[in-house]
């Protein structure tokens, strides 16, 4: 049975030559690290308060990014906040991928009215407004993490069905498949293990932006002053500062700039990752 | 215009390739010269330099990776090669027509087809938008447009093949050029539609007196057009000759494998280039000796090691071969 | 003549234009039914997975105990009926344009909602118009220059905006441009006591439009770029530039126009996320849009009005992607209404 042949080392070859995606990928392990080993740096609680209130950054060499209104440490509060803004991020993109790929999946292998439907679904996701959606089913069902996070699977699949769906369309003719259903073998069996895995590579890239959108989006909602009221996520931290921009905007600033790092690297990678894969796209 | 100078003479005309992978000649010391109202078909298998000359001629060659390293290209008697790109804006469309191989592609699908014509002729002449508008009717009739003054709404995709590659002819020549560069004008259209447009190029080239360019790898169209023939191969002229000659008695091995893959009528068509095994090489990986040799049924030793020259077998003839100036 | 085919559809003119113009939005009118009707769907299943009764939902923040309200709102909702029942009663009072009453605003959710819509479609075009002009524009530059500073340096520029959140955008620009330099109103669409002069108006709206639209001229650019250099490779290019056409030329009146097809694509995709943007952005900045109606609305859970914001917007998003259809269609000819 042919198998989609990955070239491994030319892959990672070509995306170690991009600089960005490298650069990128380097940051992303940086503030991963931060993430999982925030309470070995700061073993205590970053809500704490541990020193003088609106401290601006380098003015207390033991607070190197300052402290907020109340006095608690920002630069803990930003390593610990890592934490929450990543693992959202990457669970909202696994619930869309899960959605996205299921959806795409069934869409393209079946065509006809299943396909007809699921893109009509598609359509009707994409037409309601996406942070609205996300607003009110936290607003009706809780502002816990699950629901937060659940959300903002729900309203970013759309991308990755229709990429799934492609890849299906393309794949589903093949000599190969059409092997393996003269072999009398079920359609779930074909569609799990002899087009999915074939279709995955492309879907894999979308879904790490994905996860870019996905910190963006959890941002605005923590922003808004309706994210997990136990978490403290960097867009929950931009919402804190928010009244204090007259005196002490730095507060604002920082996790703001921390968010944009960590999206614009998760960008860089999935960008680098895609010109890997197309080559023949890249200088576009 | 130049008076008794030839509309087009090009001499040793040099186009490289410049890439990742090294320098290609791509056109490597073509000289031609085509008379007023005179046809030289320029012939090849794809990948010989034949489009290159034509986009090098036009001083439109995707740069990078290619550029003119040598040569002349003399239009009416003025070198055009070392011609700042203003006055080239001048002559293109003017001067120099060219007409493409994929009509369909070959217009800009969002433009009407009078939008299309219209601009050439704002671009070259002093008649004004309304004047233009009536002009382009008139090349529509001449290229033998059915329904013109309807198909001037018309957007490309409205079109049929062979009514596209009359919309591009009527551009090429809407300035009455003195030298007309077709490059496979007839390959992507219908068999039948493929006669209409040669007879119609023959005809305008035979009422204008242009000289033209016919590049294709097609003999059996040659045959029908041209009134002399340089076949190519590897970026170099291998032989040059009158059609008649040519077709009566190619000296060339290559041109002996074109014509003999050349589907006679009764034969079948699959058997196209068929006598000539092996692919083109690689530029970037041509042989010392002629980049024939390796696909040559007549090679020799001297041909592994040594270029061979163009030289002259009879009145009106050039070949570089070996084999042919021996035998 | 033999041979050529005559073509399929004949020339469009001008009048035939504007009847495929028509027939496109009447298909797309027709579209719009199932999509609205899934979105109220949506709605309707919100309502039933939230914990307590309908009722609680609907009189949510005021709890509202006049036994003749109660009632009024038991017998249109049905609430006794079965789900079904209650979904079709549902979809009858919203086609009714029935979004049930705001006690906050004491006046009914529609016209809550309608009284707010003007300054949030004030702000979507604003910032989708400034969007597409910088994007295009900066596309065209880079692609002109590709692998230059310029396009470096427009790139870069691009990465940036297409990572910064719009909220803390806002946020800074409001620390440079109003705290610090004191050049633009910190927020709100006029002057406390002003007059609501279209000047007024427009120095209020300029921050909003910046912190909105450059996210999306971020995404604009790098598409315009891509596409420009897509479409310069293609065969008419190369015949424009055959006709004598300067570089500069064959730009703007060939590669441009065909390298917008996309640029429009994925804006019409964008429509939702550009009125949800707002929602922000609005809350950054007190503009006195469906936004802020939202968001104080979602603060004191006032569902009914939640509830209405999302189908009047999704109404919105569908307006608009008709909108963006009917100029695709202005831009390619090659669309042909099935």
């Amino acid at each position: 049975m042919q198998r989609f042949e990955f070239p491994r080392f030319e892959f990672v070859g070509r995306f170690a030559r991009n600089r960005g995606a490298l650069v990128g990928a380097c940051l992303i392990l940086v503030v991963a690290l931060m993430a999982i080993f925030a309470s070995v740096f700061f073993p205590t609680d970053p809500l704490r308060i541990v020193g003088l209130p609106e401290l601006w950054p380098g003015e207390d060499p033991e607070f190197p990014l300052g402290t907020d209104s109340l006095g608690r440490d920002i630069l803990s509060m930003i390593v610990h906040g890592a934490r929450a803004t990543l693992l959202i991020g990457l669970f909202a993109s696994a619930v869309a991928t899960i959605i996205g790929v299921g959806v795409g999946a069934i869409a393209g292998y079946f065509g006809g009215w299943v396909d007809e439907v699921s893109m009509r679904a598609a359509e009707l996701f994409q037409t309601i407004p996406n942070l609205i959606f996300v607003l009110t089913i936290v607003v009706i069902l809780g502002s816990t993490l699950t629901n937060i996070v659940i959300a903002i699977g729900i309203v970013s699949w759309t991308p990755i069905a229709r990429m799934t769906r492609a890849e299906f369309l393309s794949l589903r003719d093949r000599e190969f498949v059409q092997a393996c259903r003269s072999m009398g073998m079920s359609d779930f069996r074909i569609i799990v293990s002899e087009i999915l895995p074939n279709a995955l590579p492309p879907v894999i890239v979308l879904s790490s932006l994905v996860v870019a959108g996905a910190i963006l989006f959890e941002s605005a909602v923590s922003f808004l002053g309706l994210g997990d009221p136990n978490v403290a996520s960097w867009g929950r931290l931009v919402g804190d500062g928010r009244q204090l921009i007259r005196s002490s905007w730095y507060i604002c600033a920082i996790p703001g700039i921390a968010i944009m790092i960590t999206v614009l690297c998760l960008n860089l990678v999935g960008d680098g990752l895609n010109d890997a894969l197309n080559p023949k796209l890249r200088d576009r | 215009m130049g008076g008794s100078a030839l509309p087009l003479e090009i001499t040793d005309l040099r186009t490289t390739l410049f890439t990742r992978r090294g320098e290609m000649k791509a056109v490597d010391g073509l000289s031609l010269t085509v008379g007023a109202g005179e046809t030289v078909a320029l012939v090849g298998e794809s990948g010989c330099g034949k489009s290159l000359s034509a986009l090098s001629i036009m001083r439109l060659l995707p740069d990078p990776p290619a550029r003119i390293v040598g040569g002349q290209v003399k239009l009416n008697g003025r070198d055009i090669v070392p011609l700042p790109e203003e006055t080239m804006l001048g002559i293109r469309g003017k001067e120099i027509g060219m007409i493409f191989q994929d009509p369909l592609s070959s217009l800009n699908p969002v433009a009407t087809v009078e939008k299309q014509i219209v601009e050439v002729l704002m671009t070259h002449t002093e008649l004004g938008r309304g004047q233009a508008r009536v002009r382009a009717h008139e090349l529509l009739e001449l290229v033998g447009m059915p329904d013109a003054a309807r198909r001037l709404d018309a957007y490309p995709h409205q079109l049929s093949g062979g009514m596209c590659q009359r919309v591009i002819i009527a551009m090429a020549i809407a300035c009455s050029p003195s030298v007309l560069i077709a490059d496979e004008p007839t390959t992507a259209l219908d068999v039948t539609v493929q006669a209409q447009v040669l007879a119609l190029l023959k005809k305008l080239q035979a009422d204008a007196g242009m000289a033209m360019i016919f590049i294709t790898h097609d003999l059996g169209v040659v045959a029908e057009t041209a009134d002399r023939v340089v076949v190519m191969y590897a970026g170099r002229k291998v032989e040059e000759a009158s059609v008649d000659e040519l077709f009566e008695s190619p000296l060339h091995p290559y041109t002996v494998g074109l014509i003999g893959a050349t589907p006679t009528p009764g034969a079948a068509r699959a058997e196209r280039l068929a006598d000539i095994p092996g692919m083109v090489p690689p530029l970037n990986a041509l042989p010392q000796g002629c980049a024939f040799a390796p696909r040559c049924k007549r090679v020799m030793d001297r041909c592994l090691t040594e270029k061979p020259n163009l030289t002259v077998p009879g009145a009106g003839r050039l070949v570089a071969c070996f084999a042919a100036e021996g035998g | 003549m033999a041979g050529e085919l005559v073509s399929p559809t004949p020339a469009l003119r001008g009048s035939a234009r504007r009847t495929a113009a028509l027939r496109l939005l009447r298909r797309r009118l027709i579209q719009a039914v199932p999509l609205m009707l899934g979105v109220v769907v949506i709605n309707f299943c919100l309502i039933q997975m939230a914990p307590g009764s309908f009722l609680e939902l609907m009189t949510a923040e005021n709890q509202v105990s006049d036994p003749a309200t109660v009632e009024l709102l038991r017998k249109t909702y049905g609430l006794e009926d079965p789900v079904w029942m209650q979904l079709l009663k549902y979809i009858w009072a919203l086609l009714h344009f029935d979004f049930g009453f705001s006690y906050r605003q004491n006046m009914p959710v529609i016209q809550a909602i309608w009284i707010h819509l003007p300054a949030t479609i004030l702000l979507m075009v604003s910032s989708i118009t400034l969007a597409v002009t910088i994007g295009v524009a900066a596309g065209v530059v880079a692609s002109m220059k590709v692998r230059t500073f310029w396009d470096s340096l427009v790139s870069i520029a691009a990465m940036f905006f297409y990572a910064a959140p719009s909220f803390w955008l806002g946020i800074m620009m409001i620390v440079l441009f109003s705290v610090k330099l004191g050049w633009l109103p910190v927020g709100g669409m006029m002057k406390i006591g002003g007059t609501g002069g279209v000047l007024e108006i427009l120095h209020h709206l300029i921050l909003p439009t910046l912190a909105l639209g450059l996210f999306y001229a971020a995404i604009y650019t790098r598409v315009m770029r891509s596409s420009m250099l897509e479409v310069a490779q293609l065969d008419f290019v190369r015949t424009a530039r055959a006709k004598g056409l300067s570089r500069n030329k064959v730009t703007i009146h060939h590669v441009l126009r065909n390298a917008l097809l996309p640029v429009v694509t994925i804006l019409g995709v964008q429509m939702g996320t550009v009125l949800a943007g707002s929602v922000v952005i609005e809350s950054v900045f007190s503009w006195p849009g469906v936004g802020s109606l939202l968001f104080d609305s979602v603060s004191s859970r006032n569902y009914p009005v939640v509830l209405g914001i999302m189908v009047l917007g999704s109404l919105v998003v569908i307006a608009a992607n008709i909108a963006v259809d009917l100029v695709y269609m202005w831009l390619d000819p090659r669309i042909e209404i099935r």
